[in-house]
């Protein structure tokens, strides 16, 4: 694929004639040149599906609140979100005058860069991936991870109450569920045997179509795994770390324009990459459901894998609005009672009966 | 050993969960709430200081403003003060419209406080849902005063106008196509009553609606069950009334302890709490709008068999009809004293109270003989339970104090009138 592209690179250049002066500098960083284009193939869609996202999320809450949504910009208000970029673009960065500046300044991009990594090791279609690594699911642990530090960060340089409250909360919150939701990863190890994701969803590839995925063996852990998702994004009826009737915009109460938006994005991004992962590790990846069955497995098996990828993603962000639009918060000794009480031991329960469970003859996965 | 101090918060005035302008001075240990201490005034507008410069029909609109989201029962309190010092007597067709106009106002105050209360545990939806019946009942104050909000209706002796016998029709705009306007309008064909009594039978289901949603939710119940807890004792000491009061199973309301206007004549009941949580206090408001429901249907049901009058004939205080105003100067010149100068009321003191959507709102009156009251106090039921926060929020957490707010339905307006 790699020597293939810089030969079309090379044609291209030759035909308008630049191929000859810029050789001596394209071919020896070849590499890296492929390595930037394919990471922007990932990260302009990421970027693009965040923004429409969010028009889709006050579209589907519209409806769900019977009301129209926004509808102003653009013919169904398909330009709000480039409308919204651009007029925080255009705002002024505050910087409260007791805040660490810095730090105050860092953390946003903290936020996010974590946040677009780890769309590095997602497997989008059989070998569509920009980083097949064979411990993809722990330098994804790894990412998700540091995202909390933007947070904290935030809260803290911020020098402001309500920040401050909602980055202890933030920290407690992701500390918390990381721990369910790293168990609940730990049966899909088990049950796939490998780290690598393109690995994991072969492994759930069967003649059955959607009854070979892990979401039937290991059903507990699948709804473990997104409600900590939830909890993991900050998102209602979790979302305490900015619980507006609370602590007002917790931990991004002082950032204005800018600084708000990539708080937004961030969260946006992450929203989508827990349900990419939710798609990849339990709902079989970029399988056919319908694979193998008799007459409609052999009509959709052309239908080609990114699309049953995407089509499962939406699904579950559709999820993600329909929890917001329905359910009142929980308050923070709660939420830290359902993650330690309710989720963890789960979890360490279903480790070993799945470890037991694959021992036995009656493994069918 | 270092110094552990407490964290001192500012909540509010500017902030999402403070009902207009309440500012509370917080002192927390964590997240756990040491000391609520409320301050208020920064709404206030001197009403009763102005009322000693107004004469007693001006007056009525300022009472609108008092508790904004039940505007008619302020001024049903102030009209019944006024009536009681004047001994006017109220034609019973004005009494049925007040009564069926003071449960429209109740159901009014108890949507906004379902959706504002519910908005503050995090629950977005019942907002909306809420605030679509709140637009139905709004056409209807529309309809009878031309007034959404601020409708000054009721006047001493009555009310401005009988009902009217057609609805005000919604247009087509760049928004709702004919076609959508036809729909909005199917229920606007006949008289006021029918569109009230269409809003009756299906109000029900919609109660039934946001029941769905919070009633046997299990985060809603961890939010509000064992929170903000009054025993009956206390909440009589601090002076609580209305849904406060019965949500701790005091059984009291003014419409049965004290029938006024035609309440004796109507068949309705008065839920009551058991714990005096949160969910009890909602549970209670939640039954309210049901029976609120059932007081305007036979109101309706009365009002479609008796016509006639709808003010006092009592020509001292009530205005003359305008037929005769066209044709007689006395009767124009009389119209013009009493909307200028005003009538003279004898001198003396009164109070009189409603139950309130609230609580219970009263009025004491003092007149020296004047056109203009010599004072006025408004007993505004949110004061009291605003000064009971302290007690009810100590010990719980900052989410919970929230929650504690979102049910004692504070509304400035009449907190610092």
């Amino acid at each position: 694929m790699e020597a293939q592209a810089l030969e079309l690179a090379q044609s291209l250049l030759a035909f308008v004639g630049l191929w000859d002066p810029l050789k001596g500098f394209i071919e020896p960083a070849w590499h890296t040149i492929w390595t930037l284009l394919k990471i922007v193939a990932i990260i302009v869609p990421v970027m693009l599906g965040v923004a429409y996202y969010t028009l889709a999320e006050r579209k589907v809450l519209g409806f769900m609140q019977v009301r129209p949504g926004p509808n102003r910009v653009g013919y169904w208000g398909l330009m709000q979100p480039i409308a919204d970029g651009l007029k925080l673009l255009c705002k002024e960065v505050i910087v409260p005058t007791n805040s660490n500046r810095y730090l105050f300044l860092s953390a946003p991009v903290l936020a996010l860069a974590p946040a677009l990594a780890a769309w590095a090791v997602i497997p989008f279609d059989d070998g569509l991936v920009l980083a097949d690594v064979n411990a993809g699911l722990l330098y994804l642990l790894a990412m998700t991870s540091l995202g909390v530090y933007g947070v904290i960060i935030a809260g803290w340089s911020s020098n402001s109450k309500y920040a401050f409250l909602g980055a202890l909360r933030s920290a407690a919150q992701i500390v918390s569920y990381e721990l369910a939701m790293g168990f609940a990863l730990v049966c899909v190890l088990l049950a796939a045997q490998s780290m690598n994701f393109g690995d994991i969803v072969r492994g759930q590839s069967s003649e059955y179509g959607l009854f070979g995925w892990f979401f039937i063996p290991l059903f507990p852990m699948f709804v473990v795994y997104f409600i900590a998702g939830v909890a993991e994004t900050n998102r209602s009826p979790f979302d305490l770390a900015e619980d507006e009737s609370v602590i007002v915009a917790g931990f991004h109460t002082e950032y204005s324009g800018m600084g708000f938006a990539i708080f937004f994005l961030a969260e946006y991004a992450n929203m989508i990459l827990i349900t990419a992962l939710t798609v990849v590790m339990f709902m079989g990846g970029w399988l056919n459901p319908f694979h193998g069955w008799p007459l409609i497995g052999g009509l959709t098996d052309a239908i080609p894998g990114l699309f049953w990828m995407l089509a499962k993603m939406f699904v579950f962000m559709y999820v993600y609005l329909w929890l917001r639009a329905t359910f009142p918060r929980y308050r923070y000794d709660q939420l830290m009672r359902l993650g330690w009480k309710v989720f963890i031991p789960l979890t360490l329960v279903w480790v070993v009966v799945v470890a037991a469970w694959m021992q036995t003859p009656w493994w069918l996965w | 050993m270092a110094e552990i101090k407490n964290y001192t918060m500012n909540f509010g005035p500017q902030h999402p969960a403070a009902h207009g302008v309440l500012r509370l001075v917080l002192e927390l240990d964590g997240e756990v709430v040491e000391r609520a201490d409320p301050h208020i005034g920064l709404l206030h507008r001197a009403t009763e200081k102005l009322a000693e410069h107004k004469t007693f029909l001006q007056n009525v609109p300022y009472m609108d403003r008092l508790d904004y989201v039940s505007m008619m029962l302020n001024e049903h309190a102030y009209v019944m003060a006024v009536e009681k010092m004047a001994g006017i007597e109220v034609p019973l067709r004005a009494q049925y419209i007040r009564v069926m106009f003071d449960e429209i106002t109740r159901v009014l105050n108890h949507l906004l406080w379902l959706g504002a209360s519910a908005l503050d545990l995090g629950a977005m939806s019942p907002m909306f849902y809420t605030f679509r019946e709140r637009e139905a009942l709004m056409d209807a104050y529309e309809a009878v005063s031309g007034a959404r909000m601020h409708a000054a209706y009721y006047r001493p002796g009555g009310v401005y106008r009988d009902l009217p016998d057609s609805m005000p029709q919604c247009e087509a705009s760049k928004i709702h196509n004919a076609a959508a306007v036809k729909k909005l309008n199917e229920n606007r064909q006949g008289s006021l009553l029918d569109y009230l009594e269409d809003f009756t039978n299906y109000f029900p289901q919609r109660v039934d609606e946001y029941e769905t949603l919070l009633t046997d939710n299990r985060i809603w119940k961890q939010r509000t069950v064992g929170i903000g807890v009054v025993s009956p004792e206390r909440a009589l000491a601090m002076g609580f009334t209305g849904p406060m009061l019965r949500g701790s199973g005091v059984v009291w309301d003014l419409r049965k302890k004290q029938p006024y206007e035609v309440y004796d004549r109507i068949d309705f009941d008065i839920p009551v709490g058991v714990e005096g949580d949160c969910y009890d206090r909602y549970l209670v408001r939640v039954e309210e709008m049901r029976q609120s429901n059932r007081i305007i249907k036979q109101c309706i049901d009365w009002l479609r068999q008796n016509p006639g009058p709808v003010m006092s004939d009592n020509l001292k205080y009530a205005p003359p009809r305008r037929e005769s105003m066209k044709q007689n100067m006395e009767e124009l010149i009389h119209h013009f004293k009493l909307f200028s100068e005003g009538f003279h009321m004898p001198a003396g003191e009164v109070y009189s109270a409603v139950e309130h959507a609230k609580g219970e709102f009263g009025i004491y009156l003092v007149s020296d003989g004047a056109n203009k009251p010599y004072r006025m106090k408004i007993r505004a039921p949110g004061f009291s339970h605003l000064s009971s926060l302290d007690e009810m929020a100590r010990g719980h957490m900052i989410a919970d104090l929230v929650a504690i707010i979102g049910t004692q339905d504070i509304v400035f307006g009449e907190i610092d009138r």
